[in-house]
């Protein structure tokens, strides 16, 4: 079954403004994606549409089978987390504790299991020690886990991580991915990671490009950093390891194309040799 | 404003930590009390010492409490040096068209700086001892009665907790503007009074900015995790009154009681104040 379906989907922030004209997308239960694109080739637009934080001008949006609908946004929410760019504007709370509570209050589960699902959601996110921290004094990588263990103590089927990477160091970002990674494995969690960083979009069973509100490039990873011409052309660069490859081969080595560091290792020394 | 301490919950356990908010907010309002009723200084070194046990029993460390002091000294300085300087007594010292020190004056100012002390220490005991969802949820308690009248007394309890929570982030943020500014060579230090209010402007200007943005974020953050005004939530952290409280209590109401009897008896006691 899909997980999420878009069909024939449009959208408009207004005359003149962006729009998606015909948005086709669908993820299927389990699967781990990537949504690559420029800025503003709707890759957010997508994210809220996905769970009604946008309602969409025409088509149908399908969360785990049910149409998204005005009276099942409910539901929907329940079952679609989102979590948001900038680590500062998630949490409502100031205490981790609180604000991972937060979503399971709101829809109004007893004490004992909101309690369960903190504990739950914490450990999930390796943030057990930090659960009576105050979250203005954690770093942005900390900050992004806790708004996840806050998503996750709804424990939704879907999340979707709308550039959550994007504000964060080099090690935020690797540990919400391994973060995310895990979830999707141990807990079946489907994963949309929207993000910029190719080198995220490796890590990913599939990967969906977008460019103005359409969908131009769909297809595991590998594939599409094969095709890095037509990449270049909607403003997205390869991963370091496809650019070193590029520069190699311009250089006059003739590696084959690969986005694994040790083919690549093995590659050069042929080449070399 | 680089000191973001006024207001900002200290993460330990403790005897004043694990108070009822609704109990220390009782408290806090008999003690504001207490100090007004306070008619000499017996009445307020009854005060300090009730202040002193609640600082020793909430694990604050001392110069953490002291620091609250240092965002109001200008206002403590500045009402100190009227009542000094206008205030007329009977033992006048200096004499200048409408400035007189006095005795009186000296000793009613030393009245005033010792219950504004009192006051902000007091107060600020309470934010570092409560988390503000504890104390958000300490007044929407005590506010409870209002929802008789229609007012939707919960909603306006999370407005205040996100606010509460999004102080030290537009802290933050202030300092970064300032710092910014400052960077490209923007005069925001020194200067008469008119050029200060000047140079607050590029930095007002960009942190309301800032604080629409995020408050449009967080909006979509809150929504995306099911929050629902109108919906009935659960709590998981639940008030419950326990042995502590009753001490509070008692301690509050015999400060109180304390107070009117140094008032009363004042005349039997033999400092001439």
């Amino acid at each position: 079954m899909n997980a999420l379906e878009l069909r024939n989907v449009k959208f408009s922030y207004g005359e003149n403004a962006f729009a998606i004209e015909n948005l086709n997308f669908a993820v299927k239960e389990g699967e781990f994606v990537a949504v690559l694109g420029h800025n503003g080739s709707g890759k957010s637009t997508l994210a809220r549409l996905a769970n009604g934080l946008l309602e969409a001008d025409g088509g149908e949006i399908f969360v785990l089978g049910m149409p998204l609908e005005q009276k099942n946004l409910y539901e929907v929410r329940k079952n679609v987390g989102v979590v948001f760019q900038n680590p500062d504007n998630q949490a409502v709370a100031s205490l981790v504790e609180d604000d991972v509570a937060f979503g399971a209050e709101n829809v109004g589960l007893p004490r004992e299991e909101i309690g369960a699902r903190i504990d739950f959601a914490l450990k999930a996110v390796g943030m057990e020690k930090e659960r009576h921290a105050t979250i203005s004094r954690l770093s942005g990588g900390q900050k992004q886990r806790v708004a996840i263990a806050g998503v996750l103590a709804l424990k939704p089927k879907i999340m979707i991580l709308d550039e959550s990477t994007a504000m964060l160091d080099p090690r935020g970002r690797r540990e919400i991915i391994d973060v995310v990674l895990r979830l999707n494995k141990e807990e079946h969690i489907t994963v949309i990671l929207i993000t910029h960083f190719m080198e995220e979009a490796l890590l990913c069973g599939r990967a969906v490009v977008m460019n103005r509100g359409e969908i131009v490039m769909e297809g595991a990873p590998a594939e599409i950093f094969e095709r890095h011409e037509e990449l270049l052309t909607y403003n997205l660069a390869l991963p370091r390891i496809g650019q070193i490859c590029k520069g190699l081969r311009e250089g006059g080595i003739a590696v084959e194309d690969t986005l694994d560091i040790e083919k690549l290792a093995e590659e050069i020394a042929r080449c070399v040799s | 404003m680089k000191d973001v301490s006024f207001g900002q919950y200290y993460p330990v356990k403790s005897f004043v930590h694990n108070m009822d908010p609704r109990i220390k907010l009782f408290f806090l309002v008999a003690f504001i009390v207490a100090i007004f009723l306070a008619g000499n200084f017996y009445g307020l070194a009854a005060c300090l010492v009730v202040l002193i046990f609640v600082i020793a029993f909430s694990r604050v460390p001392i110069l953490k409490v002291l620091r609250a002091i240092r965002g109001v000294l200008f206002l403590v300085v500045f009402t100190a040096a009227i009542n000094v300087l206008f205030r007329t007594g009977e033992t006048v010292y200096w004499q200048y068209g409408i400035l007189c020190v006095s005795k009186e004056g000296i000793v009613f100012s030393a009245f005033l700086i010792c219950r504004l002390i009192l006051l902000v220490v007091c107060s600020s005991m309470l934010t570092y001892t409560t988390t503000p969802v504890e104390l958000t949820d300490g007044i929407e308690s005590v506010l409870k009665p209002l929802t008789w009248i229609k007012i939707p007394v919960h909603v306006l309890a999370d407005v205040m907790s996100i606010a509460l929570r999004m102080i030290p982030v537009l802290m933050e943020e202030t300092e970064r503007i300032r710092s910014a500014q400052k960077a490209r060579g923007g005069d925001i230090e020194g200067g008469g009074l008119i050029k200060k209010v000047r140079a607050l402007v590029p930095i007002l200007v960009p942190l309301i900015l800032s604080a629409f943005r995020r408050a449009d974020e967080l909006g979509d953050a809150m929504d995306a995790r099911c929050y629902m005004a109108s919906k009935k939530r659960t709590k998981y952290k639940k008030l419950r009154l326990t042995w502590r409280d009753l001490i509070g209590f008692l301690v509050a109401a015999a400060l109180i009681a304390g107070v009117v009897l140094l008032n009363v008896y004042e005349a039997f006691l033999w400092l001439p104040i």
